[in-house]
This record gives C-alpha cells, structure tokens and sequence, in this order.
C-alpha cells in the first residue's frame, strides 16, 4: 500500500499540521511517511500546500507531481491541483469559497462543509480535523487508535486536553462527507 | 528486557540538530537563514547546555561563525555550524584557514537556489563550490550528500568520524527540500562529550591541555618558507588521496541488469529512485546510482557501469556541475548527458523519466 496526498488550500487553514498529525499517526501504526511542504512566504497568508505519503515500502520521491489523493480548500489549489489527481484516485474539498468546481469524470470526488461545520461546533481550529475525518471516511488508512497517538505526538502536552475536540471533529468529518453528485 | 525504538516525525534541519547533540558535540556556531533556521532554533529550544553542557551560539554574521568554529576546532573540540547558499558562500575564506589548519569540524549547508540571494527554493547548484573548492588554495573536503531526513541525522556521527580520522572538515551538503520535509528518524543513544583529559590523550595536536613538558601548540596555516609550505601541501593531498582510497560511498538502485542510469544525489536522488520504480513499470531497464560521497567521488563505480550501460543520464537541480566528474568517469565509454532544474524548481519523478525516453530510447537507431 502506497498512498500519495496533496493537501492545498489557504495558509492558516492549517493545512501543514493536517499533514503532519496524519504523517506522525502513520508512524505509530508502522508505517513509512515523508511530509513534504511549501515553505516560506506562502506560510504567512498565502496559499499553502503539503505532500504526505504513507506506505508499506520504502518511499522513494517524497516530492511529486501525481497523487492518489488530493485534498483542496480554496479555488487556486483546485485550479492548481484537479488535473494532478491520478485517474480513478480521490478528490476531496470544502465547497466554501470555490466558484469553479471540479469536472473531472474520471476520479471520485467528495465534497466535505468542513469550514460551515466548524462554525457550527464554535471552533475554527478543528477545521483542518474535519477535513481529515473526511478523508479518513473514504480511505481508512490509519486506525482511531493511531490517530489519537498521532495528536498526542503533535500537540504539545499542555494541549492535551484538547484531544477529544479534535477526535470529535474526525468523526464529524466522516459524518458530513458527501459524494459530490449529491450536493445541491 | 524489551528495546523500544526512538522513533519520530522529524524536519531534515532538525534531525541534523539532534543528530549534532547526541553525536557529543560540544559547539554550535550559526547564523539564521532560510532554508536553515530550524537548526539554530530547534538547538536554542533544547536548551543544550543543561541538556549536554554543549554550547549554541547566535553569531553576529556567518564570518563570525566560521571563525567561532576555528577556534573551537584548534582546542580539539567537536565544533559545528551550518548555513544556506549566500551565508556558505561568506564562509569560504575560514573553510581554506580550517583546510590550512587540519582543523577538523562539521559544516552543512542547506543549499537554496542562487547566484546572489536568488530564492529560498532547493537547489544542487553549489556542486563546483563545495567539491571542487570555494575557497583558495589546494584543498578539499569531506562531502556527505543526505537524501533522506535519517541520514540528515546518521551523517552527523559519520561526519565527525571522519572529520576526526583524517583530520579534515566534512560537510553535508543538503538542500532545501531535504532540509524542510519531514519523515521518521531512529535516534541513537546520547553519546558523552569528552572531556579535557580526553581530548589531550587523543588529540595530541590540539591547542588544549598545555602541560610544562610539551611544548605549545601552534595552529597556523602561515609558513613563508615555500620548501616548508611545499611538504606541508604535500601532506595534505596525501590526506585527500587517502581519503579517495578509503571513503567512497555510493549506492546502487536497479543498477545490476541496468541498460540506462540515472545518476544523481540528495533530493534529485529521490525522485529518481521513483523514476526507475515508474520506468520499470514501462518495462525499461533503468537504474539509480546514488552518490553519498561527492568528495572523495566514486568515478570507479562510474567506470565500471559506463561499460555496462547504453546512457548515462545525471538529474542535479543546477546548469550541470556533477556531470562533469561523471564523464571524467566515464572516461568516453558511454554518452553521459545532463538534465537539471534551475532556480528552486524540483524536477518531477515523470519529467526525468521522459527525458531519458527522450535522450536515449526514443532516438536510438537500428541496423
């Protein structure tokens, strides 16, 4: 098992520490991970992106330009990034703020009201959290379990009471994803 | 008893910074810059001093550094500083004194895009300045090329072995994309620093520890008697043909039944590594050799494949600099071509893929 993911979208969405919880939750169930951002002026405002993989093997590129996966939250990563999805790989995004949806027939694609959602639950924070629980849905790569280890390693243990809320917006995210035929 | 591994999702900068603790080093000496600066922050953030007693320095400028790192390197110490392109480039006059000196130390540099202050996006091409000198006079240094965040961390204890064998200064030559992406590190065991009497039984030349029956130790790169500064030379580049004897370190990906290769170092190496997976896939005989040494270079191995191989193509994001110790390999057995991507661009794994389609199978001509 190979899985190759972009994840794009605006900075501060919190997009590169999406990537990283996934990437260290990936670890704790033995698997092999590289993490691979945009650095530099894109991370103060700008748009953002990462690459994860996740594999059984040996990584070779952590840098690529095809992905099994992509996972889009604004319109110029969608503009960027729709063409780059494999045929009959994924494509995951939040609707809020795009004008210009996905065409493309020959992949899946969800939609996820990650940013609707998380103003609903008052807390823009687990937006990105949302986002993963969506992913997670289609493809359940990592276990609960691993995944609660992977916050425990990223968040700062004065954090740690703020698991739960972040497990909550998983789950909430696999809840609300949506085939994105069914979106009205 | 049962060993649990320290395993963790680490920054290539930072596996490097833990890497330098837990090898006993004893300074750190640097000036931010990026694509770099989680090394001097992630080292600030471990508080060394109480962790290890080992000393981290925000200098004034990365002349300072440098010169920091010769005096900690002439008491025999475990010194280290690293930089990015622009600040390396500043350095080049302290690396010829430490070469001058044998004054052993662990530099690195985070390579970014250039000429001039250029972009903070991954480059390969301070090749010529690294390998082939940067500074004056005769000289060369260990070059160490990790292409993935463990050797980021691995090299750091090779680099000081070997920094301390031949008495010579090891650089790791890295580069952004390497430097920034993140991937699981195995940590070893803290090694100790060592101490004051250590250093005198084992580094008899260094400037530490001077007892009434020796004499003092002068570390100087100055001899005006040119009969003195010819052995002296002399000297060095028997050090640098030992280290060639003895150093090479390369691998071989794909390469045994090999009909095209690809040769390449760092992160071009990767993407490399996932050309000859999406090659084979196509049924195409290729294969990576991957060079861990650029100095001392394995233009043996190189040899060795030219005979083997129909096409030689080297992927280094810069104009073509490692090409040509390639074809000094390669000696004219075997047509050796260069692809590169300038100005912080990463070629993609499909792009190197075609090119090579393009330079050698789709233009090949039957009788």
């Amino acid at each position: 098992m190979t899985e190759e993911i972009i994840i794009a979208g605006f900075g501060g969405q919190g997009i590169l520490s999406m990537g990283k919880i996934l990437a260290y939750a990936g670890i704790m169930q033995d698997k092999e991970v590289s993490w691979f951002p945009s650095y530099g002026p894109e991370m103060r405002g700008g748009t953002a992106n990462v690459t994860v993989i996740i594999s059984d093997e040996r990584i070779s590129s952590p840098i690529l330009n095809q992905f099994d996966t992509a996972i889009i939250l604004n319109q110029q990563s969608m503009d960027k990034f729709e063409s780059a999805v494999k045929k009959g790989g994924l494509l995951i995004y939040d609707p809020n703020g795009i004008t210009r949806h996905p065409v493309r027939t020959d992949i899946d694609i969800y939609t996820v009201d990650a940013a609707y959602e998380s103003s609903r639950m008052k807390s823009s924070k687990v937006f990105n959290m949302i986002v993963l629980g969506a992913f997670l849905k289609i493809k359940p790569l990592i276990d609960p379990e691993h995944m609660h280890q992977g916050l425990e390693k990223c968040l700062p243990s004065r954090h740690h009471g703020l698991i739960i809320e972040n497990e909550k917006a998983i789950e909430k995210g696999k809840e609300i994803i949506l085939p994105k035929y069914l979106m009205n | 008893m049962t060993k649990t591994k320290d395993i963790r999702l680490m920054k290539g900068n930072e596996a490097f910074a833990e890497g330098i603790i837990r090898a006993g080093c004893d300074g750190y000496f640097g000036y931010p810059i990026t694509p770099q600066s989680e090394v001097l922050e992630y080292l600030s953030a471990q508080k060394t001093k109480e962790r290890t007693g080992m000393v981290v320095l925000q200098a004034e400028s990365e002349i300072a550094s440098i010169h920091m790192v010769y005096g900690g390197a002439a008491c025999g110490k475990r010194v280290v500083t690293s930089s990015s392109s622009p600040g390396i480039s500043l350095m080049q006059e302290g690396f010829s004194y430490l070469a001058g000196t044998e004054l052993p130390c662990l530099l690195m540099n985070v390579v970014r895009g250039g000429p001039g202050l250029g972009t903070i996006q991954p480059s390969q091409s301070d090749y010529f300045q690294t390998v082939k000198g940067g500074g004056h006079g005769d000289y060369k240094m260990i070059v160490l090329a990790p292409a993935s965040v463990q050797e980021m961390y691995d090299f750091t204890k090779l680099g000081f072995d070997l920094a301390f064998k031949y008495r010579i200064q090891v650089m790791i030559l890295s580069d952004g994309a390497i430097g920034q992406m993140m991937e699981k590190v195995e940590l070893d065991k803290q090694l100790p620093r060592l101490t004051d009497e250590e250093i005198i039984k084992k580094y008899p030349w260094a400037t530490t520890g001077k007892t009434a029956d020796r004499e003092r130790n002068i570390i100087t790169s100055l001899d005006l008697n040119p009969a003195k500064q010819e052995i002296m030379n002399r000297k060095l580049q028997a050090k640098f043909k030992r280290v060639e004897e003895n150093e090479v370190r390369f691998e071989n990906i794909h390469c045994d039944d090999a009909e095209y290769i690809f040769v390449a170092y760092g992160s071009s190496a990767r993407v490399c590594e996932k050309a000859v997976q999406l090659g084979r896939a196509k049924g195409i005989k290729v294969g990576l050799l991957r060079l861990i040494t650029l100095f001392p270079f394995p233009y043996e191995e190189v040899a060795r494949l030219s005979k083997q191989v129909e096409g030689i193509l080297t992927i280094e994001m810069s104009a073509g600099q490692m090409v040509e110790d390639v074809r000094l390999g390669a000696n004219g057995a075997v047509r050796v071509e260069h692809y590169g991507r300038l100005g912080g661009i990463i070629p993609a794994p499909e792009e190197v893929l075609n090119v090579l389609e393009e330079t050698f199978i789709k233009t090949k001509t039957y009788a």
